[in-house]
């Protein structure tokens, strides 16, 4: 095929830059960025949000210019010729660019108007599509009423209606249940394989980069790595272990190896804590000495593992960030309290929004001090959960006991005792990063002399200070996150609401604020996270997993992973748990059917 | 280009069938300009009937119940009685009443002996058009009082001068056939801007336009897309405002059906060429919608002379109304509703509105881009 002997790649940046202006100041999106994308293979665009992953889509599908540098498609520049790029390209952007109030049948027919899909080749490529995407039986269904991951396919049938040679894919993943996921990984390697596609494919799911035959890895709009994914993991080679002490907790484990000498980044997994090295353990010795790294964890035993495409990740942003790395934060005031009582009880609770069951039956208790995690696609109930658990909504059945408080009866006091962390974190934007903090310490009524106390402790706590009169809007997405736990946490409270609370945070963000959590648990704050990500499904002490309302199963992230180990996989990852678990409630509603 | 009219095709299916499904297009289109001309042909009104007013008869005898007898009897009042001034002041310092009239307790002695006898009007101010047509109401009602005593004594009216009215192109002098036409150009303005900006920001914020744009699609075809089916939707909403007009409030139509439809067509391009250029810089719908109301609707309701004359108006607004596509409109429809095919009205202003069609949609053709920024 003219792919395989054609030495141009399919695409090719060259020093391209783009800025854009927000309000008076220039953000740089993109800070010239050179890289290469192969015919025939899946290139992933890994960063997290905000690295300026869609702003290099828009340029290379002509919906933006760029500032400098030079975009080739397929041989083609963009810039001069988008319309013979654009007849030459698929594009899936965030939203899937479907239209909601049309049928599965409908936006196929659109888009194979708008392709110039010949009428006599229609049956054949949809028979293809709708097979490989598995929605045949749906095609009269208005596309609204279709699931987060069916719609994903159905965006993803249109853009290839007409097969495109170079296919954009905008973070199809994002928020998409992990049985989805997989199954839209099988059909781009299917294209690839079979049809010789060439993909595009942004994520901020750094685990999605080892599927991948080749990675572009974007920070801050600069490109902080380009290759093979392998390649990335093989310079981590021997310098990731499992770290582990007889008893000991783990996350004082992970907290006293996060700040040893040596030691580029510690999170927990499970029960052990995984453990990257500046450097290989050097010659003759499989780990590091246990006793050097960490002289005052007795019993510490080390075990060296496979690295993954994260590790390398931490450790070239790590290198990058250099000595301003943020140190460890200190322990928040909160008392501890010594019982063990259960803080959240959750028993039967439904609710039902006309006919439609948005939670089913579903009950779990936490203890004092305990991070509980529920975990679940968009769609699966968390939220309504979480609403109710605040008192938000009322419950339609069943008991919500808060730190002693009915909901039905006590909500507002029941309120006070809880912090909250909304989704997006739910900050004043136009507001400075001081004002925010007042008004919400106002809004939990805290004044006078306890309320500066309060405010120089936020600020001091969380590095403040020094963004005190920028504006909310403005800040980088890590700043954020810190400062809607500061506002959550203004009024001491026992309980602490976090909803999806590192989704798109880069990996150092999301550590920091682990780390945060994590000492706030050990101080006796008991904290309840969703969370659509499976990583940090490993960081919870007990989690749910839930769909379509109903719990599917619960208990230790430990125990739900070892329940999907199989003589065929003996290490499964959560997200091999996740599907599993959902696959066998499908069944079995199957054999109930 | 067969490729050309295949997309142009599959996007009018798309534009028609969402509009089937969006109850809120239809709604716009339709419902709207129902409520809208319902209210003004029932509720809303210049004209001034059973207005409440205050008769004060200090000294009831037969003579001062032949005047109260024709205020009872007129159309226009829905007289109270009073017996002193200061009760009747009362009432219309509530607004109970909005006129008082008065007749002193010499009224009996007066109009016998000098054969003509002082009444006394006091109006309530505050909306001067009203209390101008109160007052003349009242002198009319006065005047044939005299009149028809003068008869009765066998006696010339007292008037030298009797003013025999003659009104032309609106023989019931009904504000209601004036204000309903007017209204049609208001309806249209609302589908061809409002509606057209709004779906398109809607494209904008689902982030379909944006997977429209990588497509092979032009920018003219999306523009042609979504100029057909409104306007299609548009000139529906003309004919079921007209047919309300005419059918259900009665209001003559003196002119050409054709003319009317001609006109109408012009104006909703320049309507809907208004909603595209609007629709290039917004995208989101609620500024959409917010533009669209500020820019073109309360413009058409408040500057096209369909409530308030454009001649009386400053001579810094008048010159403003001349980019306001709906005043030349609202002239078209006056003339072809009340008058008949009046050429030298017409041919003008549908000049103006051929103009300004070709103004805003080749502006919006101009401005728009197939790319974000």
């Amino acid at each position: 095929m003219a792919e395989q002997t054609d030495p141009a790649p399919a695409l090719r940046l060259d020093g391209v830059r783009r800025s854009f202006r927000v309000g008076r100041r220039t953000v740089v999106a993109l800070d010239g960025i050179t890289a290469a994308a192969a015919h025939g293979a899946v290139t992933g665009l890994i960063g997290p949000d905000g690295a300026g992953k869609t702003t290099l889509m828009r340029l290379i599908a002509g919906l933006l210019r760029a500032d400098a540098g030079r975009i080739e498609v397929l041989g083609l520049d963009v810039g001069r010729d988008p319309l013979s790029v654009q007849a030459r390209l698929g594009y899936m952007p965030q939203r899937f660019g479907l239209y909601e109030d049309l049928s599965v049948r409908e936006n196929l027919d659109l888009y194979a108007d708008l392709q110039g899909v010949a009428a006599a080749d229609r049956p054949a490529r949809y028979r293809e599509l709708l097979h490989m995407t598995g929605l045949g039986p749906f095609t009269g269904r208005i596309a609204g009423r279709l699931s987060g991951g069916m719609k994903q396919k159905l965006g993803l049938a249109c853009t290839l209606v007409h097969p495109p040679d170079l296919l954009l894919l905008d973070e199809p993943t994002v928020g998409v249940d992990p049985v989805s996921r997989r199954e839209l990984w099988q059909i781009i390697d299917h294209l690839t394989r079979s049809a010789h596609m060439t993909v595009l494919f942004s994520t901020a799911y750094l685990d999605e980069a080892e599927r991948c035959q080749s990675v572009l890895l974007i920070h801050e709009g600069r490109l902080l790595g380009h290759g093979d994914p392998g390649g990335f993991t093989a310079e981590m080679a021997g310098r990731s272990f499992f770290a582990a002490a007889e008893g000991v907790g783990r996350r004082r484990v992970q907290a006293v190896l996060a700040a040893a000498p040596g030691v580029v980044d510690a999170v927990i997994q499970g029960r052990a804590v995984r453990v990257v090295t500046a450097a290989p353990a050097g010659p003759g010795s499989p780990a590091p000495d246990p006793a050097r790294l960490a002289p005052d964890l007795p019993g510490l035993t080390i075990t060296p593992t496979k690295p993954r495409f994260e590790d390398s990740f931490v450790a070239r942003l790590q290198a990058h960030a250099g000595a301003s790395a943020p140190a460890a934060a200190g322990v928040p005031a909160a008392a501890g309290r010594g019982a063990a009582e259960d803080v959240i009880v959750v028993d039967r609770l439904t609710r039902r929004f006309g006919s439609f069951v948005a939670v089913n039956d579903v009950s779990f208790r936490v203890a004092r001090g305990e991070i509980f995690g529920l975990l679940g696609a968009n769609g699966a109930g968390k939220s309504t959960t979480f609403r109710m658990l605040c008192g938000l909504l009322p419950a339609s059945e069943g008991t919500l006991r808060v730190a002693g408080f009915d909901l039905r009866r006590a909500a507002a006091r029941a309120r006070g005792r809880i912090g909250y962390m909304a989704q997006k974190f739910s900050l004043y934007g136009d507001l400075s990063v001081r004002q925010n903090l007042r008004f919400f310490a106002a809004a939990y009524r805290l004044t006078g002399a306890r309320q500066r106390t309060r405010l120089a402790w936020a600020e001091n706590e969380f590095d403040l200070a020094a963004v005190g009169e920028a504006t909310a809007r403005d800040l980088p997405l890590g700043f954020k996150q810190r400062l809607a736990l500061a506002c959550a946490l203004m009024h001491e409270p026992d309980i602490l609401f976090l909803d999806e609370p590192t989704s798109g945070v880069d990996p150092l963000a999301r550590r920091e604020f682990w780390r945060r959590i994590n000492a706030l648990a050990d101080a006796g704050v008991t904290v309840l996270v969703t969370t659509h990500f499976m990583e940090e499904a490993e960081y919870c002490d007990r989690l749910v997993i839930m769909a379509q309302g109903a719990v599917l199963t619960a208990g230790t992230p430990d125990a739900i992973k070892g329940a999907a180990r199989t003589p065929g996989h003996p290490d499964p990852t959560m997200e091999d748990a996740f599907i599993a678990v959902i696959e066998a409630a499908d069944a079995a509603a199957q054999a109930a059917a | 280009m067969s490729g050309s009219f295949g997309r142009v095709r599959g996007l009018l299916r798309k534009e028609s069938l969402q509009i089937w499904r969006d109850p809120s297009a239809l709604a716009i289109a339709f419902l709207l300009p129902a409520v809208l001309l319902l209210i003004f042909g029932y509720g809303v009104s210049l004209d001034a009937t059973d207005v409440p007013i205050a008769l004060v008869v200090q000294r009831p005898d037969a003579l001062t119940a032949s005047v109260t007898g024709k205020f009872a009897h007129s159309p226009y009042f829905r007289p109270r009685r009073f017996l002193t001034i200061q009760a009747a002041e009362a009432a219309m310092t509530a607004r109970q009443v909005q006129a008082i009239v008065w007749l002193p307790s010499d009224f009996a002695r007066r109009a016998q002996s000098h054969g003509n006898a002082p009444i006394g009007v006091i109006l309530n101010g505050v909306d001067a058009n009203d209390a101008r047509l109160i007052e003349g109401y009242v002198q009319q009602v006065w005047a044939n009082w005299l009149a028809a005593r003068a008869q009765d004594a066998g006696k010339p009216p007292p008037l030298a001068l009797s003013v025999q009215p003659q009104i032309r192109f609106n023989p019931a002098v009904s504000s209601r056939d004036y204000l309903v036409p007017g209204l049609i150009a208001v309806i249209m303005t609302l589908t061809g801007a409002l509606l057209t900006a709004l779906v398109i920001a809607r494209e904008w914020e689902r982030g379909t336009m944006e997977a429209l744009m990588v497509t092979r699609v032009t920018v003219r075809e999306i523009l042609l897309a979504k100029l057909v089916p409104y306007f299609v939707l548009g000139m529906g909403g003309m004919a079921g405002s007209v047919a309300i007009a005419v059918f259900l409030f009665g209001v003559p139509l003196e002119g050409s059906v054709w003319v009317l439809t001609a006109a109408a067509a012009l104006f909703m391009l320049a309507s809907l060429g208004m909603g595209l250029v609007i629709s290039s810089f917004a995208r989101s719908q609620f500024v959409a919608g917010q533009i669209a109301i500020i820019a073109t609707f309360l413009p058409a309701f408040l500057l096209s002379g369909f409530v308030f004359d454009i001649n009386s108006m400053p001579r810094a607004v008048r010159i403003v109304t001349h980019v306001v596509a709906a005043r030349y409109f609202v002239a078209i429809l006056q003339s072809v509703f009340l008058a008949g095919n009046v050429w030298s009205v017409i041919l003008p202003n549908a000049a103006a509105l051929a103009a300004m069609a070709a103004v805003f949609l080749g502006l919006a053709r101009a401005i728009a881009r197939k790319r974000l920024d």
